[in-house]
């Protein structure tokens, strides 16, 4: 029996410490992330087990954990560093387009960054300002970076180790307001491989249209397919999982066979992941679609006090809402 | 009543200001002067300097050098001007878009250059044409970023001499990172002079500023790292002077950060060698950094596209063509009859010889086939890229006679 009920911020953990079990060079690095094992404990016991020199409290600096985490990965090191929270992420921002974006190919192709770089992101915990931001799409616009986001404590699991032993440097977005979900999660590799890393998974199957989400939305998403189900509506809710690169087959076939399609995330509309998946299904499913995509996220302003955020927030109203006006037209 | 209970009551003293607090005030500033502290073996004209206080923690290693240590040093210096040279002259040519002279820094380049060993790693900025031919990086590596075909592409492992870097500062860090490393290899203080190994930053006086040189100054601390932070105070970014830039000279600082802080004479190659040796073996040793700032002056423009005269004078560069580099390491060897006229000359040729190699393999220098761009974006394979990569082949081949 190797199914265990584990919370995402406990599949995180296990997946780290058996990514540092796996392969000596894998090295944490981070603010507080040794003895106290991180403000959300995602590294909580991994100092004590591997030693201050694999679990690096660091200095509060970003730009200086990112820096050096590329100084680490250039010697032949595997670093994971854990950016505190999304909204903290800007001072490592130029050392992430600049530099670790580009490295591989601006080498080409000598030197290698098989870098990790967590985010804990998104709302929905009341936190103060800078603390509940989704900044994906900055780093999804740029090449050179794979950007990918768990939704539940199995992928937590597998993708964190996934992530780890990618050659390229991955961002790994972490939905905070999720870390205490639970599930069961399959520990062992030989009862049925994971998905690849870059894949996006069906969480519910369903004919009359598919929603496309990632992170803390699919949980919300599914929730609301469960009301519209109630209602005689069957959605088809697909965990994007990857947003660079996007599971393209996936998401087209779904939306061919629904000709109905969706977008939902936390982060502003205007310029994010729902306008490139909006671009990309009208121009391969064009002769499928019975009406134009359609975009749920928060509204284009920022990060709004969090006495806002419930309304901020896609919620499922504000996702159902749009699901009727698309299987209105 | 005692005469001196009449004098005034004692006035509080002012408080000492060094320099003007208006904001358009520049503050006293003698930039040819590097100071009491700063470490000098070789005056301008080439004459061995008494032993001081500045420099007696450094003579020894001045002493264990040989005549052919001094004239392959030398040839080193004479060899990077002219390399130097050529890639300003190819760039007026049009064979380069752009170059960043370091003409008047040969000794600073040489002297940090030499003193690294094998296994030691070097993080430049992209004006350390100097450093990276005394790492036996072949100087046709660097051309091609200049020329537009690449942005580096050369081997940074092979010599240990990692790309350029252009957002100033962002190596600093890189190069933190790496001595990390190399702390966590155990390469550290074993004593095997074979085995440890230290890291050396090189960025410039406009880099002081930055948040990443700081971050850095704060992590190597912290860490006890094995790196030497180089940096050449060539006294000017693009048109800021030094005092627009800070209120305390960049070795003063490296106290703040809890390691030595050292200013050489960066035109005097002996001086910068002996400097650097001492800190690099500090740092193999496990004894943590040292932040160096070599005093020197940029000669030229900060690249071909800038104009100095826009916002210098011509005086203080003459002042500084008296204490060019080359001319002193020459004098030195001359008056100590290390070299004669016949050595100096082969050198020259042999320059003449390497500036006709560069400018040759310059011009001869391909454009990579076009979709060569999209390789090397990611290790693992990309499906943009590669549907892009595919999209632009068979675009470009749907022109008659292809495009």
């Amino acid at each position: 029996m190797t199914a265990q009920k584990l919370s995402l911020a406990k599949g995180l953990n296990a997946g780290l410490r058996k990514a540092m079990e796996h392969d000596p060079k894998v090295v944490l690095m981070g603010e507080d992330v040794g003895k106290l094992g991180g403000v959300f404990r995602i590294t909580e016991g991994l100092q004590k087990d591997f030693g201050e020199d694999r679990v690096i409290d660091t200095p509060l600096a970003e730009s200086g954990i990112v820096g050096t985490a590329i100084g680490l990965a250039l010697r032949g090191y595997r670093p994971v560093v854990e950016i505190q929270f999304d909204g903290f992420i800007y001072p490592a921002f130029d050392q992430i387009i600049s530099q670790v974006s580009k490295m591989h190919a601006r080498s080409l192709g000598h030197l290698r960054l098989p870098l990790v770089i967590r985010v804990p992101f998104g709302g929905g915990i009341g936190a103060v300002e800078h603390h509940s931001e989704s900044n994906e799409a900055y780093f999804a616009h740029t090449a050179g970076l794979r950007v990918v986001t768990c939704a539940d404590p199995a992928d937590a699991y597998w993708m964190i180790q996934q992530a780890v032993a990618s050659d390229d440097p991955v961002l790994f977005y972490e939905p905070k307001r999720r870390y205490h979900e639970r599930a069961e999660v399959e520990l062992d590799e030989d009862a049925g491989a994971p998905l690849p890393l870059n894949s996006a998974r069906v969480a519910r199957a369903g004919d009359d249209l598919t929603v496309l989400t990632y992170g803390p939305m699919v949980k919300t998403c599914l929730d609301a397919a469960g009301a519209a189900q109630g209602e005689g509506k069957s959605l088809e809710v697909i965990d994007l999982r990857s947003l660079s690169p996007l599971d393209t087959e996936t998401i087209f076939t779904s939306v061919r066979k629904t000709g109905r399609c969706v977008v939902v995330h936390e982060a502003p509309t205007f310029l994010a992941m729902g306008a490139e998946l909006a671009a990309q299904v009208q121009r391969e499913c064009f002769y499928s679609l019975e009406a134009p995509v359609l975009r749920v996220g928060g509204y284009n302003i920022p990060y709004p006090p969090s006495r806002f955020e419930e309304d901020f927030l896609p919620d499922l109203d504000r996702i159902l809402d749009s699901v009727d006006q698309a299987l209105a037209f | 009543m005692p005469d001196d209970a009449m004098e005034p009551a004692p006035q509080a003293p002012a408080p000492v200001r060094h320099h003007e607090t208006v904001v358009t005030g520049p503050m006293e500033h003698d930039i040819t002067d590097g100071g009491p502290d700063m470490v000098q073996f070789v005056d301008g004209d080439g004459n061995r300097l008494p032993t001081s206080p500045a420099n007696e923690a450094y003579a020894k290693i001045v002493e264990d050098l040989t005549p052919e240590d001094g004239r392959s040093m030398y040839r080193d210096l004479v060899l990077v001007r002219r390399i130097d040279a050529e890639g300003h002259a190819l760039q007026r040519q049009g064979e380069l878009g752009l170059w960043p002279s370091l003409l008047g820094q040969e000794a600073a380049q040489v002297g940090a250059g030499r003193a690294m060993r094998r296994q030691d790693y070097a993080f430049p900025g992209y004006r350390e044409h100097g450093v990276a031919w005394c790492r036996d990086v072949p100087p046709e590596n660097l051309l091609g970023m200049f020329r537009g075909v690449n942005h580096g592409g050369w081997d940074s492992n092979a010599n240990n001499f990692h790309l350029y870097t252009i957002v100033i500062g962002n190596q600093m860090l890189h190069a933190t990172g790496y001595a990390m490393g190399i702390q966590r290899d155990g390469d550290v203080g074993t004593g095997d002079p074979d085995r440890d190994a230290a890291v050396m930053a090189f960025t410039g006086d406009g880099g002081t500023a930055q948040g990443d040189f700081n971050e850095a100054l704060v992590f190597a601390g912290v860490a006890n790292a094995p790196l030497v932070f180089f940096v050449q105070n060539n006294q000017w970014a693009i048109s800021e002077p030094n005092y627009k830039q800070f209120r305390i000279p960049p070795y003063q600082r490296a106290r703040g950060f809890g390691f030595p802080g050292v200013r050489v004479d960066g035109n005097d190659v002996l001086a910068v060698y002996a400097v650097t040796k001492a800190a690099l073996d500090a740092a193999r040793a496990g004894q943590g950094p040292t932040l160096i700032e070599a005093f020197t002056y940029r000669m030229g423009a900060h690249t071909t596209s800038d104009d100095p005269t826009k916002y210098r004078i011509a005086a203080e560069v003459d002042i500084w063509r008296e204490k060019d580099p080359i001319t002193r390491m020459r004098g030195f060897l001359a008056s100590k009859g290390y070299a004669d006229e016949a050595f100096f000359d082969a050198v020259d040729k042999e320059a003449d010889e390497l500036a006709a190699r560069i400018r040759k393999a310059c011009q001869e220098m391909p454009n990579p086939p076009k979709p060569a761009m999209f390789d090397n974006v990611y290790v693992d394979p990309h499906p943009v890229v590669e549907r892009e990569k595919a999209e632009f082949i068979a675009y470009q081949a749907s022109f008659e006679g292809g495009k």
